[in-house]
């Protein structure tokens, strides 16, 4: 047999037939919230095979040609090689505008499922104790993907590209002390240095993704070594696990799930029209488009510079500026927030133990509503970014929108983290006295798993 | 494997969705051949891919072996006297280094210096910050024109309208780039003294002191100039005093004057550095 010849092949040369035996025997606990992660692995192989043939035809550069291809309401207007390489990927590539749309929205999708990853990780446990090196893995892996995504958002060179080149220019040059030098480094000069599409593409195509890749690879070996966690049920204890076998049947699986993200990212790619840029016109030094959004996952920051009050701090004529922080302190609090929470929450509920059985949310109501309140707070201000647009629909003044985004920054997420509290406790104590009085059986409660 | 009906009727169901996967795929290549059309391409690649996808799950779900299985977790933690042993490696190695005292310190003072040198690379990425973030093109003299190059003159622009201009020759300046406002005469500042240009015209910087957007809009009735990213506004009126949004500072005003033909001139650079702020901008 066919099989046989190429394991003693291999085995002879690398001894892994052990390995090889417990991979393929290697059991995996079946919820649909566990292929989240999964999703995001298979938009970034997308991202990766979309992105390749973008590269080959994509030219960072500023410098200025006359557009002489197909599009006729552009040619002959003076632009970049950048945007009329994005206009010739559109227009003349075969293909090339599936699959820049495909980029684009693997890309949304990429974050969204980062997102929703974490928020599993977070409302079930599982980032406790084996699994906090895979948490900072992830949450390294969430910057990184965000990054790529605004640095991926820019390369076209169209009006919305330089308003986002401001934003980052404006916020890097806003840290104190170091906020000159840093943009002058980074950006190669002041704005808008002809060097920044270049370097924003060897980020985009180069750094960044070899980064993510290292990343996903460390994640995966952890996840490999400290085997998946599991939901209680039957059967299901702090000392094994109970699922379908690696092969054939979660291969088969995961292989499948593979190829319907590729569909959907296909579908949409084709069907729905994604940052058309040859509508958006190519960037010039006075040109400003509104309303002026970014893509959803960055959102929260622009929904943050729009409603944060109009702050600075002036002492011995040294100052921190506005931008200082909603656009560094923010992103830095909540960065340093995530990494924080598991070694937080092990020192405050004194539970230091291993867990590879998971929570539901209302097993532990405080943090489901710390959660709930957090997830309210970069969701109003994802909402806020829209301030401009919903002033223009409703015939309202701007500053009353922002007003009114203002007060639900801060009070929403008490409101709803508290209700998410009191809803998630008597719903824990009903259970909890259901069981004390025996009617409900073991299976799937809650209670202490060690 | 289970039994009954859906059992029976799976591989059917599964070979016809690898079937129709496989017509996505020859469809993909006739819209191909055909000259492309996205609208096509995207249903085929969906088509193509979905098929594959429906077939694989279903094929897993109802004709592999599911279980459930169990697998025991090994622990986590090595033995005591495992960790012992790494610790007892470290402690050896380290007495081991440690009887050169000196030769760690030359090793460390050889590593401080390369990782200084290392820095040059990073210099190179870009110019000293200088005086870049607190000057501009602007200097006595120099026309104002618009973004195609034409100059301005005093007389041509109308009551509440907006136009961006540039210092000559440098269309492509992003940083000494202003808007050009022509007030009601009804200004509530009053006259200013020495104005050499006519009062009801003023230029302001266009960058926006939050966070760098260009003030592209003007509403004529309130006199405000807004800043379309973040809503920022400011009373072109009142020497562009923020008024509303998360602005801070107000936009620097060019100084004009009309010269012998009508055309605009600056009359110097702005007062003070433009756009966002930074940590040592009242240092200029």
């Amino acid at each position: 047999m066919i099989a046989r010849r190429v394991v003693r092949w291999l085995d002879d040369r690398l001894a892994a037939a052990p390995f090889a035996h417990t991979t393929l025997n290697r059991v995996f606990p079946d919820h649909f919230s566990f292929l989240l992660g999964e999703v995001a692995l298979y938009c970034f192989i997308v991202l990766l095979a979309t992105g390749t043939f973008l590269a080959m035809f994509f030219e960072p550069s500023v410098s200025e040609v006359v557009y002489q291809g197909s599009y006729e309401p552009l040619r002959g207007v003076t632009m970049s090689r950048a945007y009329a390489s994005v206009l010739d990927i559109s227009f003349e590539v075969r293909l090339g505008l599936l699959i820049r749309q495909m980029h684009h929205w693997a890309s949304l999708l990429f974050a969204g499922s980062i997102l929703l990853h974490l928020a599993r990780i977070f409302f079930t446990g599982a980032f406790r104790r084996p699994r906090e090196i895979n948490w900072l893995v992830g949450v390294g892996l969430l910057v990184l993907g965000l990054f790529n995504g605004w640095a991926g958002y820019l390369l076209p060179g169209d009006t919305l590209h330089g308003t986002g080149l401001r934003l980052g220019y404006a916020i890097a040059l806003s840290v104190p002390v170091i906020g000159p030098w840093l943009v002058f480094l980074l950006f190669g000069g002041e704005y808008q240095s002809p060097q920044i599409l270049s370097r924003l593409f060897v980020a985009h195509v180069y750094i960044v993704p070899l980064m993510i890749l290292g990343l996903i690879s460390v994640h995966m070996a952890i996840l490999w070594r400290q085997k998946h966690t599991q939901f209680r049920g039957p059967g299901r204890t702090q000392t094994n696990v109970v699922g379908e076998k690696m092969w054939p049947a979660y291969a088969a699986k995961a292989g499948g799930l593979f190829f319907a993200v590729v569909a959907v990212v296909g579908l949409l790619g084709g069907l729905v029209q994604i940052s058309p840029v040859w509508l958006y016109l190519p960037d010039t030094p006075a040109a400003v488009t509104s309303p002026a959004q970014p893509d959803w996952y960055f959102g929260w920051l622009d929904g943050a510079l729009r409603v944060f009050p109009a702050w600075e701090i002036q002492a011995f004529g040294f100052e921190i500026p506005a931008v200082f922080f909603p656009g560094v302190l923010l992103p830095t609090l909540s960065v340093l927030l995530l990494v924080m929470w598991p070694f937080l929450e092990a020192r405050f509920s004194k539970d230091t133990g291993p867990h590879h059985l998971l929570e539901r949310p209302r097993d532990r109501p405080l943090r489901s509503a710390i959660g709930v309140g957090l997830i309210t707070f970069y969701g109003v201000l994802l909402a806020a970014a829209g301030n401009d647009v919903y002033a223009r629909t409703f015939s309202v003044p701007v500053l009353q929108v922002t007003n009114v985004f203002r007060v639900l920054t801060l009070v929403l997420p008490v409101v709803i983290g508290f209700a998410t509290f009191r809803m998630l406790r008597s719903l824990r104590d009903r259970e909890i006295s259901r069981m004390s009085e025996g009617a409900v059986a073991v299976a799937g409660g809650a209670g202490s798993d060690d | 494997m289970k039994g009954g009906p859906a059992e029976e009727r799976a591989p059917r169901l599964i070979a016809l969705s690898f079937l129709v996967s496989a017509l996505g795929s020859a469809g993909l290549g006739i819209v191909y051949l055909a000259g492309g059309h996205t609208q096509a391409e995207g249903l085929m690649v969906g088509i193509a891919f979905g098929g594959l996808a429906f077939g694989l799950v279903a094929w897993s779900k109802y004709l592999m072996p599911n279980g459930p299985f169990v697998e025991e977790r090994d622990s986590l933690s090595s033995e005591d006297h495992e960790r012992e042993k790494v610790a007892a490696d470290f402690a050896r190695g380290g007495r081991q280094i440690g009887r050169r005292r000196f030769l760690g310190w030359s090793l460390a003072a050889a590593m401080g210096a390369l990782g200084v040198a290392m820095l040059f690379p990073v210099r190179s990425l870009g110019s000293r910050p200088g005086r870049d973030l607190f000057e501009t093109a602007w200097a006595d003299g120099i026309r104002l024109v618009t973004s195609d190059g034409e100059p301005v003159r005093a007389d041509e622009l109308a009551v509440g309208t907006l136009l961006s201009v540039f210092p000559e020759g440098r269309t492509n300046d992003a940083d000494a780039q202003a808007v050009l406002v022509r007030l009601r005469i009804d200004r509530r500042t009053g006259g200013r003294p020495g104005a050499q240009a006519p009062e009801e015209l003023v230029a302001y910087s266009k960058i926006c002191t939050h966070a760098g957007c260009l003030v592209g809009l003007y509403d004529p009735r309130s006199q405000n100039l807004l800043c379309p990213c973040h809503q920022g506004a400011f009373d072109a009126a009142d020497g562009a005093r923020p008024i509303a949004g998360p602005v801070t500072r107000r936009l620097p005003e060019l100084p004009l004057r009309v010269d012998g033909q009508g055309f605009l001139r600056a009359a110097g650079d702005f007062p003070e550095p433009v756009g966002v702020g930074f940590w040592n901008r009242g240092r200029s």
